[in-house]
């Protein structure tokens, strides 16, 4: 691979004297090289140098690099300074990491979201950290009257090797802050990369273990409220009054009021989701006192009629989007589901001559998969804190997207987005919920109104029951086979409420001369979004179940099949809109063949594989069953994951297993169902979650060794979970699940 | 509203809240330990994990008024300098995600060792099973306490 060079955007540089000095930053700081705090820890400097938006340097040498991401469990706020660090040249154990806050002038893309940190941080963070490098040689080469190509660095040294000289960025950081930005810097190649590819533990990891302040639902300032919210019991209701006389006079009560989320007239942009738009706010004293107030609150409830809200396009303009009346039912939605596959739907992709295929085939194959709405369930509620002044604002939240919120929160607070501070707490799990940060604008809205800082917490029941939930799916896979049973033609029709899931250009698009994908669409009043890799979280079982079955009927082996598949895409592929590399797709379907033994006769537990595509990485995984006790129980999980350079392996093991337990519990378990507009499901105790003993004993994750620029890890490994498993189930049982979740209690 | 001495992490509090307030709220609300996290609020999570006395209990689930003189010990306690077996444990095994449970995992799982040094897996798998980590670091947690339980 060949060393890039690239140019640091001048827009990067701009100083900032109150984050110089760390005045804007709220979060908790740990020095990265400190295991415990009973160590001596490293001498804070007198000084900081700030060398650009993402580095400053004390004069003793001790770093600060500010991790650009919201930090949800994917640790970013770990491996993207650690990308840093690699082109500053800098010993890991001088740096301290602090969380950035929102600032849209110093920093590209502070978004979580579609496993894409690492991959889009790539290239900026290290040029970052090669700039910075850069300035440091240059302050020691005009210092010392030399050539600075004559220069090296070594782990935060400075050396002159011909004249012997040596110093360090410390001593240089002060000059080197004052110099011309370097144009273009060389960034290093891959085989001298020394922090990289070597595991760093997170760097939170003392503040979790001892219980530090980390989450914005910790955060606490002198004379702060509490606030929480009482929202409709069901989709498709609105408030029509409350009586605020039947809280007034308990005790620790401050105020309770109405609150509307958005403006009638905005055009919300696409993460501008609530469910309840328009909801009652408690004010108090403490959470326990205003949670007796949310219980005794006297609302009336109506059902909403239909009503349309503006929205932004993608590439500008408006658009009404109509929120349908009604009260919606999960049975009258699997029926409408099942009346709409057996019509024609919305022509997504056709390749050959799909309808002459299944006419003229000797054998027709045909499977309809479902799964359920599921609730994101994130252990820390939905929460905010918000301060908001007449003339400016502090929100401190967990949020996934800072950068779609703050327009939204101008409008609805009536105010300039410039005059709005977005601070990024550490999220107690996002998985796609945070994303939509409705709460956040409750959070200001009250504080405006009650013009005191507040915390606005959701009980476990309200957000449950106030999601952006993962949509309910269909999908009838067809599969057309020849008196030979060769396959001739598949045929996808995915539908859902309110999206189907169909990937019309993936695998095993591509593959197959004869192809034909449809979609279908099911209005609802329930609100969906982003959840852990959206569509893919379905289709990926649906698909990968189907060529189960089908090479069984086929009579060949299940890796066997898909590898002969990806071969035809590799030699002659089909069609021209094929969104995968069948290479690299193949690859860690063989190098999970190889690591789980596959075919060993003597392996005798039942088990199951799949592979999937999404967000930029590959994955196949195997299960293994442990059928000894009666039940079912994931003994093992292979994977084989290619997401180009590991970042920080160890890290990137802990993500993947995270994926692979998560998808096996929500394959097993997941599950939201709706009954005349209501949830029936509102905490854990009827919510089902994956538990330590239904976990795999073991997981072994395998990584494709190559010199791709990275990609994500977040979401990959956890559509393939579903997969295998229900594969494996198959044949622990005899009997194949088409619908999910596979445990129904 | 009552006034309750507590012994929380060998130091004395005195709190007025209603005696029916869960001691999780007393804990964040009024004494500003925020280590001990609310999830549920019906111990089904064990986010809010905390000693009473040596016993591992959920909080949102223990009204003060039934504290007396016993005494409390919260994550922000468990060691004077994070040095625990089990959250050095914690730190070797690289447990945490988003890191939320993690407070109520390491409570839960200190408890288990006390009364049981030597766990095995179905020992771990028993009692662990009522904390509930959503990012899926189960088998880390598990290989924690058992390399805790070696190290004690």
């Amino acid at each position: 691979m060949k060393t890039t060079t690239k140019k640091m955007d001048r827009r990067s540089f701009i100083r900032v004297s109150s984050l110089a000095s760390g005045g804007l930053m709220l979060s908790f700081n740990w020095l990265t090289g400190c295991k415990f705090s009973t160590e001596e820890a490293l001498k804070m400097p007198k000084e900081w140098f700030e060398l650009n938006s993402y580095i400053k340097i004390g004069e003793n040498g001790l770093t600060t690099l500010y991790s650009p991401n919201p930090e949800f469990g994917q640790n970013v706020k770990t491996s993207m300074p650690m990308l840093i660090a690699e082109e500053l040249d800098i010993d890991w154990k001088q740096v301290i990491v602090e969380q950035a806050d929102f600032f849209p002038d110093r920093f590209d893309r502070q978004f979580t979201g579609g496993s894409q940190g690492i991959r889009q941080g790539w290239i900026p963070l290290r040029t970052a950290g090669a700039t910075a490098r850069q300035m440091l040689v240059n302050a020691a080469a005009q210092t010392w009257e030399v050539d600075s190509a004559e220069i090296t660095t070594l782990d935060g040294k400075i050396i002159h090797e011909s004249s012997g000289k040596e110093t360090s960025y410390g001593e240089m950081a002060s000059l080197a802050s004052t110099l011309e930005v370097p144009k273009d810097v060389q960034l290093k190649d891959p085989k001298d990369f020394k922090i990289i590819g070597h595991s760093k533990t997170n760097v939170e990891n003392p503040a979790i273990v001892s219980g530090k302040p980390l989450f914005a639902i910790d955060h606490y300032v002198e004379g702060m409220l509490t606030a929480m919210i009482v929202h409709p019991p069901a989709f498709g209701m609105q408030l029509k009054s409350f009586d605020a006389s039947s809280i007034n006079n308990m005790p620790g009560i401050v105020d309770v009021f109405e609150i509307n989320v958005f403006k009638d007239d905005y055009a919300r942009n696409f993460f501008d989701t609530a469910a309840f738009p328009k909801l009652v706010a408690i004010v108090g004293n403490s959470t326990w006192e205003v949670l007796q107030a949310k219980k005794a609150l006297k609302v009336d409830w109506e059902q909403q009629p239909e009503s349309s809200f503006k929205m932004l396009g993608w590439g500008g303009g408006t658009s009404d989007v109509k929120i349908p009346t009604g009260l919606e039912s999960t049975l009258d939605h699997n029926a409408k589901m099942a009346e709409l596959s057996k019509k024609p739907a919305q022509l997504l992709r056709k390749d050959g001559d799909p309808e002459k295929a299944f006419k003229e085939a000797a054998k027709i194959l045909e499977r309809t998969y479902t799964a359920p709405f599921l609730a994101h369930n994130t252990m820390e509620p939905m929460n905010c804190f918000a301060d908001v002044k007449s003339d400016s604002a502090v929100i401190y939240g967990p949020t996934q997207a800072p950068e779609f919120i703050r327009g939204t929160l101008a409008n609805s607070l009536g105010m300039d987005a410039e005059k709005i501070q977005i601070k990024l707490a550490r999220m107690g799990g996002g998985f796609g919920r945070r994303a939509y940060s409705h709460q956040m604008i409750e959070a200001a809205l009250i504080s405006q109104k009650v013009k005191t800082p507040v915390k606005l917490v959701y009980t476990r029941e309200d957000d449950m029951t106030n999601g952006v939930y993962r949509p309910s799916y269909i999908a009838t896979y067809r599969a057309a086979l020849d008196k030979d049973n060769n396959l001739i033609g598949l045929h996808i029709k995915g539908g859902g409420v309110p999206e189907h899931a169909v990937h019309a250009d993936r695998f095993p698009a591509g593959a197959i001369e004869n192809y034909l994908a449809e979609g279908f669409q099911i209005e609802s009043n329930i609100t969906i979004g982003a959840f852990r890799a959206p569509r893919s979280n379905f289709i990926a079982t649906a698909e990968q179940a189907f060529l189960d079955e089908l090479a069984e009927v086929m009579g060949k082996d299940p890796i066997d099949f898909r590898l002969e598949l990806l071969d035809k895409a590799i030699k002659n592929p089909v069609g021209e809109r094929n969104d995968y590399d069948a290479e690299r797709y193949a690859g860690v379907i063989k190098l999970v063949k190889e690591k789980s033994n596959w075919g060993d006769p003597s392996i005798k537990t039942p088990r199951g594989v799949a592979a999937y595509f999404c967000h930029n990485s590959y994955v196949a995984e195997v299960v293994d069953l442990d059928t000894s006790k009666g039940t079912p129980r994931v003994e093992n999980v292979t994977a084989a994951v290619d997401c180009g350079i590991v970042v920080n392996p160890d890290a990137a093991r802990n993500m993947g297993e995270g994926g692979i337990i998560d998808g096996i519990g929500n394959a097993l378990f997941g599950e939201l169902t709706f009954n005349n507009g209501a949830p029936t499901k509102n905490n854990f105790n009827n919510y089902r979650m994956i538990r330590q003993s239904e976990t795999p004993k073991n997981i072994d994750i395998h990584f494709v060794e190559n010199n791709y620029d990275p990609t994500g890890l977040g979401e990959p490994l956890f559509p393939p979970a579903f997969a295998a498993l229900t594969n494996a189930m198959y044949k622990a049982t005899g009997k194949r699940s088409y619908n999910q979740p596979l445990n129904k209690d | 509203m009552a006034n309750y001495s507590l012994s929380v992490n060998g130091k004395q509090h005195s709190v007025e809240v209603d005696p029916s307030t869960p001691l999780l709220w007393v804990l964040r609300d009024h004494l500003q330990l925020v280590g001990t996290k609310y999830g549920c609020g019906i111990a089904q999570c064990g986010s809010c994990t905390i000693h009473v006395e040596n016993i591992a209990v959920r909080s949102c689930q223990y009204p003060v008024s039934l504290v007396g003189n016993q005494k409390i010990t919260t994550i922000e306690g468990l060691s004077e300098n994070g040095d625990h077996p089990v959250q050095k444990a914690w730190i070797e095994e690289d447990v945490a995600q988003c890191g939320y449970c993690q407070s109520g995992q390491i409570m839960q799982a200190a408890a288990l060792l006390k009364s049981n040094p030597n766990p095995t897996d179905e020992d771990i798998e028993s009692v662990m099973n009522g904390n509930i980590c959503r990012c899926g670091t189960y088998t880390r947690i598990k290989k924690a306490i058992k390399s805790a339980a070696k190290a004690s």
